[in-house]
């Protein structure tokens, strides 16, 4: 078995700041290798277009392997363009400059930190993640209408204090001076991945597996290797006082589209989206066949202790199977970087005679949390 | 309580558990003769819902008494171990080569010392359930949680376990071999009459069989056959063979149960969160502790 393979994966799966790159300004340095030219493939699918598809048991059939890979951000980037959907020309050129700013063979800024991080470079990559969605939007948020999350309100000091003490862990974490398993986020611990909703595209194992059994949808995701087992036989929730961290899911169908609901998140720091409040959270998720290949994946996510206002994402699911298939994500199994990084800070903190202030802890800022 | 009360309800506790005339309680592994499971709209039979075992074989595959837990100082009688009989067909033992059989105490006897020092020593002793890590082929299958078999139209029939939201995908009539090993091995499974059966192999070295330390190497080949036997009870059976650690191929069999408590789910047990302590606890800071 080669460890060496899994060492790199759990690693490169901490770097959990580069999920969400930034889109940055400016042309590509001379001499820099340049992304194939942009080709956007594929007319949008019209918007409202279904396809109905059926199991043997008369159920929209969502079965196979889907990718929801896509260069296309959450948020619509500032200063790029106020259109929610672009030409064919713009298409192109957005496509490209995303696909630039995303590559990890890119080497410009050497001795640069953003480089050092380009050292997992586009081999492990999933290289659908440097084509913007088929229907040329600039955002996956569609509401509100400037594709971005909406403003936050003030939050209780309640919520301040949570969100300070989750802060000061990952301060900790990113200095490389974590002082428990606790400081490291949930995905670093292998607790949850990118198996909680909602499912939002990754540089990587960007694979979803739907199974249908009459009454019920299954989805697993590649990262983690849980499934979220959906009734959609009218079985009741769970009541409030069982919570789980990926919540208590329930779906049903509306028409074609397989609408679900989650409840019964666990309380803890950082369990549901963008830390916010778990308690006030309601997510709903709207899976809808749109073709034989593809699959149009929606959701919408409200907290009022934490947005103004509910917003809401749509993400183009490819079925990519039989041609290509998911295998096993282990992540916790040989999780070798919680005591690279605990006890790296213990050497540090030993070698330093005592604590060491985190503003002169001289750590190069690493993988952080968003 | 009034003792006429206690006589009466005895009386009918008794004459409710009366079979009906002319019929008699099933003995022990006897089945409907004639079963035959409801069919799923491809002709094969329909396995879906929550199935548990009730053999105590994630203890011990082999005969086994009572034993106590390795810390009755802090655990008590909840560290205990149940006594149970060997789920090896013929009752036997493990046919392990000598070599084997000696790893087989060791881990045993190492089955709760953990060291994450070192990379090189990561798995090297320590029972994987301890640790929370993904349990392998047979052993989910007569772990002490439920699992849940999603059988639909596709190509694909999904197992989710419990055990830390182990799942697995059957992949059906295929012959594609497995890319790389895994924790939970690579299953392609087929049809045989009212049978589901499916090879597992590309398993990763490191799974137990179970806390007695019985073990397997990577070379690991379980054949797995499911058949339906009630409305209630699936018969599991494996053969399971390895040319690195046994002298022959063995077989374990014991019926699954179907789970029917009314809007049971299958519930989260993700156990990563109540291993760390163990794991990285000489890691973490002193005043953090």
């Amino acid at each position: 078995m080669n460890r060496r393979f899994h060492i790199g994966l759990s690693i490169l799966a901490a770097a959990t700041a580069a999920w969400i790159a930034p889109l940055a300004s400016g042309q590509a340095p001379a001499g820099t290798p340049k992304p194939a030219p942009a080709k956007v493939a594929a007319k949008a699918t019209p918007r409202g277009a279904t396809v109905k598809l059926t199991t043997p048991w008369g159920e929209p059939d969502l079965q196979g392997v889907w990718n929801d890979a896509t260069s296309t951000p959450l948020q619509r980037p500032n200063g790029v363009t106020d259109k929610d959907t672009l030409s064919d020309e713009e298409a192109a050129q957005f496509q490209d400059k995303l696909a630039f700013d995303l590559t990890r063979d890119r080497r410009d800024g050497v001795g640069t930190v953003a480089d050092v991080n380009r050292a997992y470079n586009e081999h492990w990559m999933d290289s659908r993640r440097l084509k913007i969605t088929p229907d040329r939007r600039t955002s996956l948020i569609i509401d509100p209408p400037d594709g971005r999350i909406p403003p936050r309100v003030t939050l209780s000091p309640e919520r301040q204090k949570v969100r300070a003490e989750r802060g000061a862990a990952a301060d900790r974490f990113n200095a490389g001076l974590p002082a428990s398993y606790t400081d490291m986020s949930l995905p670093v611990q292998c607790i949850i991945r990118s198996d909680d909703p909602p499912y939002l595209p990754n540089i990587y194992n960007n694979d979803f597996q739907i199974y249908q059994s009459p009454g019920i949808v299954a989805v697993a995701p590649e990262m983690i290797h849980s499934a979220r087992i959906i009734p959609v036989n009218g079985q009741p929730h769970l009541p409030k006082n069982l919570k789980q961290w990926l919540g208590d899911t329930r779906g049903h169908w509306d028409n074609n589209t397989l609408v679900v609901e989650t409840t019964n998140f666990r309380t803890d720091p950082g369990v549901v989206y963008q830390n916010a409040n778990p308690e006030t959270f309601s997510i709903t998720e709207r899976f809808t066949r749109t073709g034989p290949r593809t699959l149009d994946y929606e959701f919408t996510v409200a907290d009022p202790t934490t947005w103004t206002r509910p917003w809401t994402a749509r993400i183009p699911w490819v079925k990519i199977d039989p041609e290509e298939q998911m295998y096993e994500y282990a992540c916790h199994e040989d999780n070798y970087d919680m005591v690279h990084f605990l006890s790296g800070a213990r050497a540090r903190e030993k070698k330093a005679g005592g604590d060491i202030p985190l503003n002169q802890s001289n750590a190069a800022p690493r993988f952080g949390e968003p | 309580m009034h003792r006429w009360f206690e006589a009466t309800l005895i009386a009918v506790a008794t004459f409710v558990a009366l079979p009906a005339a002319g019929q008699q309680s099933p003995a022990a592994g006897q089945f409907p003769a004639t079963y035959r499971a409801p069919h799923m709209a491809d002709g094969h039979p329909d396995l879906n819902g929550i199935w548990q075992a009730f053999v105590t074989a994630n203890w011990d595959i082999q005969d086994h008494e009572a034993l106590p837990g390795p810390h009755p100082e802090i655990m008590g009688a909840y560290g205990a171990g149940p006594p149970g009989q060997s789920i090896i067909e013929g009752g036997g033992e493990i046919p392990y080569q000598p070599a084997a059989l000696q790893k087989k105490k060791d881990n045993f006897a190492k089955r709760m010392t953990v060291n994450v020092s070192k990379d090189e020593t990561w798995h090297q002793t320590g029972d994987p359930e301890l640790k929370c890590y993904m349990p392998g082929v047979p052993r989910a299958t007569y772990m002490p949680y439920p699992f849940q078999i999603v059988q639909g139209s596709g190509n694909y029939i999904l197992i989710a376990y419990q055990y830390t939201s182990a799942t697995r995908s059957i992949r059906l009539n295929t012959k594609q071999e497995a890319p790389t090993p895994s924790w939970m091995g690579w299953s392609r499974g087929h049809w045989e009459g009212e049978t589901l059966v499916v090879d597992v192999t590309g398993f990763r070295e490191e799974t137990w069989l179970d806390r007695a330390g019985d073990f397997h190497s990577d070379e690991l080949h379980v054949v797995e056959r499911y058949t339906p036997a009630s409305p209630y009870h699936m018969m599991y059976e494996a053969t399971i063979e390895d040319p690195k650690v046994y002298t022959r191929a063995w077989k374990i069999s014991f019926p699954l149960y179907r789970r029917m408590e009314k809007n049971l789910q299958l519930l989260e047990f993700k156990c990563v969160p109540f291993t760390e302590v163990l794991l990285y606890g000489d890691f973490v800071k002193q005043t953090a502790k």
